[in-house]
């Protein structure tokens, strides 16, 4: 553990400087802080946000056109396609670590579970500001809990679900937060909601995962029928647990590759086996998923249109990037080569964006005119995005340096 | 707020508490499971109440005196005085070009948010001179996916017959114009404190006070009848085996997703003349109905179901702690 994670003798109460110093700058002074800043990641970082930022205010002072195609045929673009229902699945890692750990006793699991709730409740708080960016009227997006409950509708209940699961998953993240704070009363009562909490996730993940696909029901005329199908709420549901899997893998990867000084040695010893595990998990569910994908196309009998464009690109998504990436995590496992299996977790992640991108954005209006050209994002639109995404990263890294995530925290060894 | 599934469940954790329980586990333990059951009602109760009552939509036959309108495309001749009554109707500002200038036909259009109604020109295979022309404008469906997707029940569905819109209740979510399967409804993206959707309102004040829809009103030469909407439909029937050869035998909006309150006549058949033709008879909503009456399965069954894994976990933690005890015991001695 590097010098910065001091650890704290109690600080004498109302020295606002030192719990300062330590918790936020790290222990360091703010020149030394500033200057450990300067750094090339965080140079493009300071350069997109300059350019996203002012992008994002303007979208506030003049309208979505600003930051969006302004199209009625198009209504969502990468804010709901790439931020929503691409980071959703991905967020599944709280629930699939949480869920595997305290409820099924995957004990070893331990060193990298509380990775896997941060990774989550990021991913839903990020999505949720993607949404925010993207709704007409941001301000009202209580009126679904208060104001009007329009209970036959699929976006209702996802709605309910991500805000529930949002807080529940602050929860179970907060004893990471209340142990850099220091504050042992809150979070003993933290820690005892943690069973309650994980079962609450386990049902609001379930419901909202599949309801995210359950939405495209309503489009049988606009979606191409290879991604159209009466599963959809499952192959989005079955998806989402390999994309956690894959997830934790690739967040877990970065880590130790970034952030190795607050890493501990339990961590470091235990990821190599671990990561082999959760391929292991990853390819039973890719597996899974990939019959489950050609079951639908089975049930409507859509074997026809696998010989169209569409169905090429159907087929390098299912073959390349689900069936591949699989067979790579089964290589991976045989060979006890952790390398092959954190590869097949970054391929994998992409195979889930691919897959979130083609059913929200490329397979659906397929039957409009110049459908192609018409789903390039403006180069506002991905700007705004890119830059919600490197907050993302920015917030993922400022937690991981200073909560007690890829690290135990001296004073709690056993949470 | 979702008090009733309360009982239940509690009853099904404190009977799965006494059978699992042996009689010697610690009170600790019974603590533990009446909480967690606790715990997990709590969380699944936020979310319980409202999608139960989700899929008690049922089976909705249509306001039975609801007023509609029938394009005849075969009379339409694209003089686009419905257009220009409608936006005076409406109060919609003024068009980049004049109603009068045919250069428009060019392309392909859909209303907007400026726009409620316009008319397209299509190539007709039958005779090259005589072009086809369509309106466009909300067709008004009996059950709207619009409705049936809003997240506030900003739609509602008038005794009249037109699908309504407020905007009082909209966040802007745009999942009504993903929903909508003929591409109608358009966003307002040019203002940031009032965006709103838009889009035909059937005229509904005009209709309540008795009139016919001003678009009605203004066409020349009779290519768009008010009346209701079962008499329409035995109008557009009528003209159909009236004058064979002259329209495909296709009322289009007599069934397509359930049916519409709009309705047309073609003479060529209406995929050529831009009109979707691979939507379901049965109304959108019923492509979710079983997802949602799958729901409160999931919020009560769940609980018990990975509860219990939880409790088996531990009823094994606590075997495999008193067997090690057990040992220890056994080596003192």
């Amino acid at each position: 553990m590097s010098t910065n994670m001091a650890v704290t003798p109690e600080k004498p109460q109302g020295n606002f400087r030192s719990w300062f110093m330590d918790k936020l700058l790290m222990g360091m002074t703010w020149p030394d802080y500033m200057r450990s800043l300067i750094t090339p990641f965080n140079i493009v970082a300071a350069i997109i946000l300059s350019i996203g930022l002012p992008l994002i205010a303007m979208r506030f002072m003049f309208g979505l056109y600003v930051v969006t195609h302004a199209s009625n045929d198009y209504p969502w673009g990468l804010y709901l396609g790439w931020g929503l229902f691409g980071g959703v699945p991905l967020s599944a890692t709280g629930f699939v670590m949480a869920t595997a750990y305290y409820i099924f006793g995957f004990k070893r699991y331990h060193p990298i579970l509380r990775l896997g709730v941060l990774t989550g409740f990021l991913g839903y708080l990020f999505a949720v500001i993607y949404l925010l960016i993207d709704l007409g009227r941001p301000w009202r997006i209580y009126y679904p809990m208060i104001i009007g409950f329009g209970t036959q509708s699929v976006l209702f209940l996802v709605a309910w679900h991500v805000a529930t699961y949002l807080t529940v998953q602050l929860v179970e993240f907060s004893p990471a937060i209340l142990e850099w704070l220091k504050s042992q009363r809150v979070r003993r009562w933290a820690v005892m909601l943690t069973i309650g909490m994980t079962i609450a996730g386990i049902i609001l993940s379930t419901l909202h995962q599949s309801a995210l696909g359950a939405m495209y029901l309503l489009v049988p005329g606009k979606l191409h029928p290879l991604w159209y199908s009466s599963y959809i709420p499952v192959l989005f549901l079955a998806s989402s647990i390999y994309a956690a899997l894959a997830m934790v893998i690739m967040v877990s990867t970065l880590s130790i590759r970034f952030l190795k000084n607050r890493t501990d040695q339990t961590f470091r010893e235990s990821l190599p086996k671990l990561t082999l595990g959760l391929g292991q998990g990853a390819a039973v569910g890719m597996y899974v998923y990939f019959i489950f994908k050609l079951i639908s196309i089975a049930h409507d009998n859509n074997w026809h249109y696998l010989t169209t464009g569409y169905g090429y690109w159907f087929l390098l998504e299912l073959l390349g990037f689900v069936l591949v990436p699989a067979l790579l995590f089964t290589y991976g496992v045989k060979k006890q080569n952790v390398g092959v299996v954190r590869f097949a977790g970054f391929y994998a992640v992409v195979g889930i964006i691919l897959n979130r991108i083609n059913v929200s954005i490329i397979a659906l209006n397929w039957n409009l005119p110049h459908h192609l050209t018409h789903i390039i994002p403006p180069w506002t639109e991905a700007m705004a995005v890119l830059s919600i995404a490197t907050i993302h990263i920015l917030l993922f890294r400022w937690i991981l340096n200073r909560m007690p995530v890829l690290h135990a925290d001296p004073d709690y060894e056993a949470h | 707020m979702a008090k009733e599934p309360k009982g239940p469940m509690d009853e099904s954790i404190d009977q799965r508490g006494k059978e699992k329980e042996p009689d010697k586990d610690s009170g600790r333990g019974i603590n533990r499971r009446i909480f967690l059951g606790a715990m997990a009602t709590m969380g699944g109760a936020v979310v319980l109440g409202r999608p139960t009552k989700s899929h008690a939509a049922g089976d909705f036959e249509g306001y039975p005196n609801s007023f509609g309108l029938l394009t005849d495309l075969t009379a339409c001749v694209g003089c686009r005085s419905c257009e220009k009554a409608c936006n005076e109707e409406n109060k919609l500002p003024a068009p980049a070009k004049p109603f009068d200038d045919s250069s428009v036909f060019e392309e392909k259009r859909m209303p907007t948010q400026k726009a409620y109604t316009i008319v397209n020109k299509y190539e007709n295979p039958k005779d090259k001179d005589k072009p086809i022309y369509r309106k466009i404008q909300c067709n008004h469906c009996k059950e709207p996916a619009c409705l049936t997707s809003c997240p506030i029940h900003a739609y509602s569905k008038t005794p009249e017959g037109a699908v309504k819109y407020d905007q009082d209740l909209c966040f802007g979510c745009r999942y009504c114009m993903t929903a909508c399967p003929f591409y109608i409804p358009a966003y307002d993206y040019w203002s940031a404190l009032e965006p709103k959707i838009m889009k035909c309102t059937m005229c509904l004040p005009r209709v309540k006070a008795g009139k016919m829809t001003a678009c009605a009103e203004a066409c020349p030469v009779g290519a768009i009848t008010f009346g209701k909407r079962e008499e329409l439909i035995k109008i557009a029937r009528e003209r159909i085996d009236n004058n064979p050869g002259k329209y495909v035998n296709h009322i289009y909006g007599e069934y397509e997703v359930g049916g519409t309150n709009w309705l047309y006549l073609s003479g060529v058949p209406f995929d050529q003349v831009g009109f979707p033709t691979n939507l379901p008879k049965k109304p959108l909503i019923e492509e979710t109905k079983g997802f949602l009456s799958a729901v409160p399965v999931v919020l009560t069954a769940w609980p018990a179901l990975f509860g219990t894994i939880y409790a088996a976990l531990r009823h094994r933690e606590d075997i495999d702690k008193e067997e090690k005890e057990g040992k220890k015991e056994e080596v003192k001695k």
